[in-house]
């Protein structure tokens, strides 16, 4: 009945768990298939607020957590340099927060083997011009941020290096459980609706906040509350380093420059839906709370909103505010649960990818008897290999100038600065994405515009390499309707403008909803 | 980083926010369709703006003129080409500022050596082996417009123009580099022209405007400058008197650049700028308020050219618009946004070939109209066009004296 046998552990969830995971286990000699549903890093890790954790968020009130993220930020510096920017970050004391606070977080970061310098606030204003007038006290950590589509891309490259198999738009829709195995797994093929059935020797579940639909599929029952968290996306950076609120972490504390942009955030609301409806509210309140640190984040052009949810698992089954379920994460062995080669990992942070794939592949490993180190954390993953350079927020622009072509003629995504040839390269290399793959993968449409020019064009393009004839117009209107979806929160000012001019092109001018 | 005003902090960096990617400001701009070298207005101001925060800077934000056709086409507001300076100003910051724009910065400094010697200095600039040297150091190309010097500075001349008896205004005149030592006689022109209209002509202290170190990339030295001005010319303002200039260049250097590029924000510098006229603004105004009558001939086929930083000005085409009123006069407009010169920037080496091609259609325009003499306010723009043109270019203030100078002398 089952067909294509082989697989020694069959991965779910191509985020930076399961992606971390499957390289793990590959790099241990295990063969491994990896499914996603979507494309690789387009769950949580895809939108997520961008910060590669010192630790120092959670020096007061959470030490182990405090203890892996300083240990985990400064692996993930140096296996995956190209994905993190060494921004550094600052907590801002700012006058009317609690007088204890610095004194504490100073301490838990000392513990932690955070380092952490007290600037002046001179010293903090000349680093970061725009911090606010009631800055009282400055201390600097060294926080960073990471790109999660290249991270999760080079991990997924270097699984494939070691044999494993990776499935995209491929969904995990049943298993087949007897005496306490799973023995089967129907796997649905999302672009051709396809199923097939695969013979599973060991399950690893990394679905994120999904974890509790997939237990199901298996009769096992795992309770997630799953964390919603809102994010404004500004045009230009607010700063060069991270800006934490130097008190008790809470609610709109963080601005995080990633790329060329600032991402002010972010909220927590316990729901689970797979559409979480950002509201203005919220909108309103981040961005007031942003601007409390930094009062440009109030003037300036907010481009786009996203959300997230984090994969809290809910031990107690208790309700409420998921700030107060546990962060860190935790491997589950459904063995418990009376299905004996299952493990799900649930909860963590993407700063920690890394050690959950460890502790998880520890537990694979250990229930598959068999005895292999783990490697990741000293075996760097692509570029990283060869240069190990971190990202600087010119280096686009410099490889623009050095190549010929690489000027305005030659950009599909004028905002990113995306080539024709780097749209190419990716199709060919990948085989037909969807304009929001080029997306993850080349930053294309992330910009101020949204999409008004580098969709007609990077589907102009698909279309040349992969005719789909009548087709044709179809990922226009998936990639324009998700972008539309994250503008209009925030139809105001400048983005409301750049909204009504994408309008005219696409449905003015070309027509777009009448065209077949 | 040693200057955070330059980036994303005061309400030019935020302009760039505005962009909408419309393109208008590459449809206008003159550099863009003539070369590969400069990637475009949309490209090096608002686009790469949100990529520069502190890190290198590309090189070829360096083929912008400065024309500044894009900051005054943009329908959304990005001050496009003051964007593009500050990127200009960080790269030579990053990069050290080439040599020969170190020198081509300094027109005060040569100025004043080479109006002392100016013959010796006009033979070395003007004659072959002369050439090649200033090739070299300066990386001005051997055919390039260069000024010859004058012997004798305009301040020293000023003090023979007769002033009027009971003026019913008095000016500040500020002169610039190029009049007091390359051009005196467009200084004597316009003395001789505000005086004739009734205005009492001083010459304050002074200094150049600077923008020849903003162009090329010296804001420290640009600033100094700033300053300097700041400080001679505030007391003439609030003694109640405007201070009027010729070169449409240095006045808006004074009025904008002070500002908007050097980020030199505040209530003196809003003084400053509120205080400065252009001489031809100022004529048009006291013509339009009927205090000012003409009424003289000039039997000549003039091609106006309104340089680009007059355009810059947002006050329209002054001197052409009294110009325009001489009899006899066949007076075309030229129609283009910029010459190709733009300040310096058609003097140094690479650039020259471009300035030339961007000249083309004010040639062409020249010629249509059959002119014998291009007149244009602004300097390097004058030097520009009479070699691209083999026409004599001149101030339009030298032929409104030139008009006066006739109907005096015929009219009695
Ligand atoms: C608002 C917000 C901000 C955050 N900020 C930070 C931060 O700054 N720093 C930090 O370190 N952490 C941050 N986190 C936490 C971090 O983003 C997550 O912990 C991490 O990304 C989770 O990765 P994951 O791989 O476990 O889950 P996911 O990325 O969600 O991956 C799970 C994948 O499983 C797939 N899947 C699910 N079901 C199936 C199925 N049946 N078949 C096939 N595939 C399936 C999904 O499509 C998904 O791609 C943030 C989280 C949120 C919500």
């Amino acid at each position: 009945m089952a067909s294509r046998p082989g697989y020694d552990v069959l991965v779910v969830g191509g985020g930076a768990t399961g992606a971390g995971l499957t390289r793990d286990l590959a790099m241990r000699g295990l063969r491994c298939l990896l499914v996603e549903q979507s494309d690789l890093a387009h769950g949580t890790t895809g939108h997520f607020h961008g910060l590669l954790h010192s630790g120092a968020r959670y020096a007061v009130r959470d030490a182990e957590a405090a203890d892996e993220c300083i240990v985990e930020n400064r692996i993930v510096r140096r296996i995956a340099a190209p994905h993190v920017e060494d921004t550094g970050g600052l907590f801002c004391w700012l006058e009317g927060d609690p007088d204890d606070y610095p004194g504490q977080l100073v301490a838990g970061c000392q513990k932690a083997g955070i380092e952490i310098e007290e600037l002046s606030v001179a010293e903090a204003r000349r680093r970061e011009p725009l911090l606010t007038p009631r800055l009282g006290r400055a201390f600097a950590v060294p926080d960073a941020t990471v790109e999660p589509w290249g991270l999760v891309a080079d991990n997924a490259e270097s699984a494939v290096d070691h044999g494993a198999s990776i499935r995209r738009y491929t969904r995990l829709v049943g298993l087949g459980v007897e005496a306490g195995r799973v023995l089967w797994a129907d796997l649905e093929d999302l672009g051709s609706g396809e199923r097939e059935r695969v013979e599973v020797n060991f399950l690893a579940s990394a679905a994120g906040y999904w974890a509790g639909r997939v237990a199901s599929l298996a009769g096992v029952k795992l309770q997630m509350a799953p964390g919603w968290g809102t994010m404004v996306v500004m045009n230009q950076r607010l700063s060069s380093s991270v800006v934490n609120r130097c008190r008790p972490p809470g609610d709109g504390d963080i601005l995080v420059p990633v790329g060329p942009v600032s991402i002010l955030g972010t909220t927590d609301t316990t729901m689970d839906t797979d559409n979480y409806e950002i509201t203005p509210e919220e909108v309103r309140f981040i961005v007031t709370e942003g601007a409390a640190m930094v009062p440009a984040a109030a003037e300036r052009r907010a481009l786009r909103v996203f959300a997230g949810a984090r994969p809290l698992y809910d031990p107690g089954h208790q309700h409420g505010a998921s700030r107060t379920l546990s962060r860190s994460h935790m491997v589950l062995d459904h063995a418990n649960d009376g299905v004996e080669n299952f493990i799900s990992i649930v909860g963590g942070k993407l700063t920690t990818y890394r050690l959950m794939a460890e502790h998880t592949a520890d537990a694979v490993c250990a229930k598959l008897g068999v005895d292999a180190r783990c490697r990741t954390a000293e075996e760097p993953l692509g570029e990283a290999r060869k240069a190990p350079r971190h990202y600087s927020l010119g280096e686009r622009l410099t490889a623009r100038e050095q190549e010929a072509g690489g000027a305005d003629a030659d950009l599909v995504c004028e905002c990113e600065l995306v080539t024709r040839d780097m749209v190419r390269e990716f199709i060919e290399s990948f085989g037909t994405p969807h304009i929001d793959d080029m997306l993850r993968a080349l930053r294309l449409g992330m910009g101020p515009c949204q999409g008004a020019f580098c969709t007609l064009r990077a589907a102009g393009i698909l279309e040349r390499m992969r005719p789909s004839g009548a087709a044709a117009l179809e990922p226009i209107r998936l990639f324009l309707d998700e972008r539309m979806k994250g503008d209009r929160p925030i139809m105001w000012g400048d983005q409301a403008r750049q909204f009504r001019l994408n309008e005219i092109i696409y449905r003015d001018v070309l027509a777009l909803d009448h065209a077949p | 980083m040693s200057e955070p005003i330059l980036f994303n902090v005061d309400e030019v960096a935020l302009s760039a926010d505005r962009c909408i990617k419309c393109n208008v400001c590459n449809t206008v701009c003159p550099v863009l369709p003539v070369t590969d070298l400069f990637p475009g207005p949309k490209y090096c101001g608002p686009q790469a703006q949100r990529f520069r925060s502190g890190h290198p800077v590309e090189t070829w934000v360096d083929y912008c003129s400065g024309c500044g056709a894009c900051s005054r086409a943009c329908p959304s507001g990005v001050r496009v080409a003051e964007l593009n300076a500050r990127a200009r100003a960080r790269m030579f910051e990053q990069r050290g500022i080439p040599l020969k724009n170190r020198l081509l910065s300094r027109s005060e400094t040569l100025g004043r050596m080479g109006s002392k010697a100016a013959p010796l200095a006009n033979f070395g600039l003007n004659f072959g082996p002369g050439r090649v040297v200033v090739e070299r150091i300066l990386g001005v190309p051997r055919e390039a417009p260069l000024p010859s010097f004058s012997q004798g500075s305009f301040r020293r001349r000023f003090r023979r123009i007769p002033q009027p008896e009971r003026p019913n205004l008095r000016v500040g005149y500020f002169c610039g580099c190029t009049t007091n030592y390359y051009e005196p006689r467009v200084g004597e022109a316009a003395v001789r022209v505000l005086t004739r209209a009734g205005i009492g002509v001083e010459l304050p202290e002074q200094h150049c405007c600077g923008l020849p170190f903003i162009s090329n990339g010296d804001f420290k030295g640009a600033r100094k400058l700033a300053e300097a001005n700041l400080k001679a010319l505030l007391p003439v303002i609030r003694s109640g008197k405007r201070v009027v200039a010729t070169s449409t260049s240095c006045s808006l250097t004074l009025k904008h650049e002070y500002r908007e590029v050097l980020g030199l924000y505040g209530p003196e510098w809003e003084e400053l700028a509120a205080g400065v006229y252009d001489a031809f603004e100022l004529l048009r105004e006291l013509a339009w308020q009927g205090e000012l009558e003409l009424d003289a001939t000039l039997t000549q086929r003039v091609l106006y050219h309104g340089p680009c930083q007059l355009r810059s000005h947002g006050f329209g085409f002054p001197a052409a618009d009294l110009l325009g009123t001489l009899g006899g006069i066949e007076l075309a407009e030229s129609g283009v946004e910029c010459c190709g010169s733009a300040g310096t920037y058609g003097f140094k080496g690479d650039k020259r070939e471009i300035a030339f091609r961007v000249g083309q259609p004010l040639a062409a325009r020249a010629r249509e109209h059959r002119a014998e003499v291009v007149a244009c306010d602004s300097e390097t723009c004058r030097w520009h066009i009479q070699q691209l043109t083999g026409l004599p270019a001149r101030h339009p203030i030298e032929l409104l004296d030139e008009a006066w100078s006739q109907a005096e002398r015929t009219g009695d």
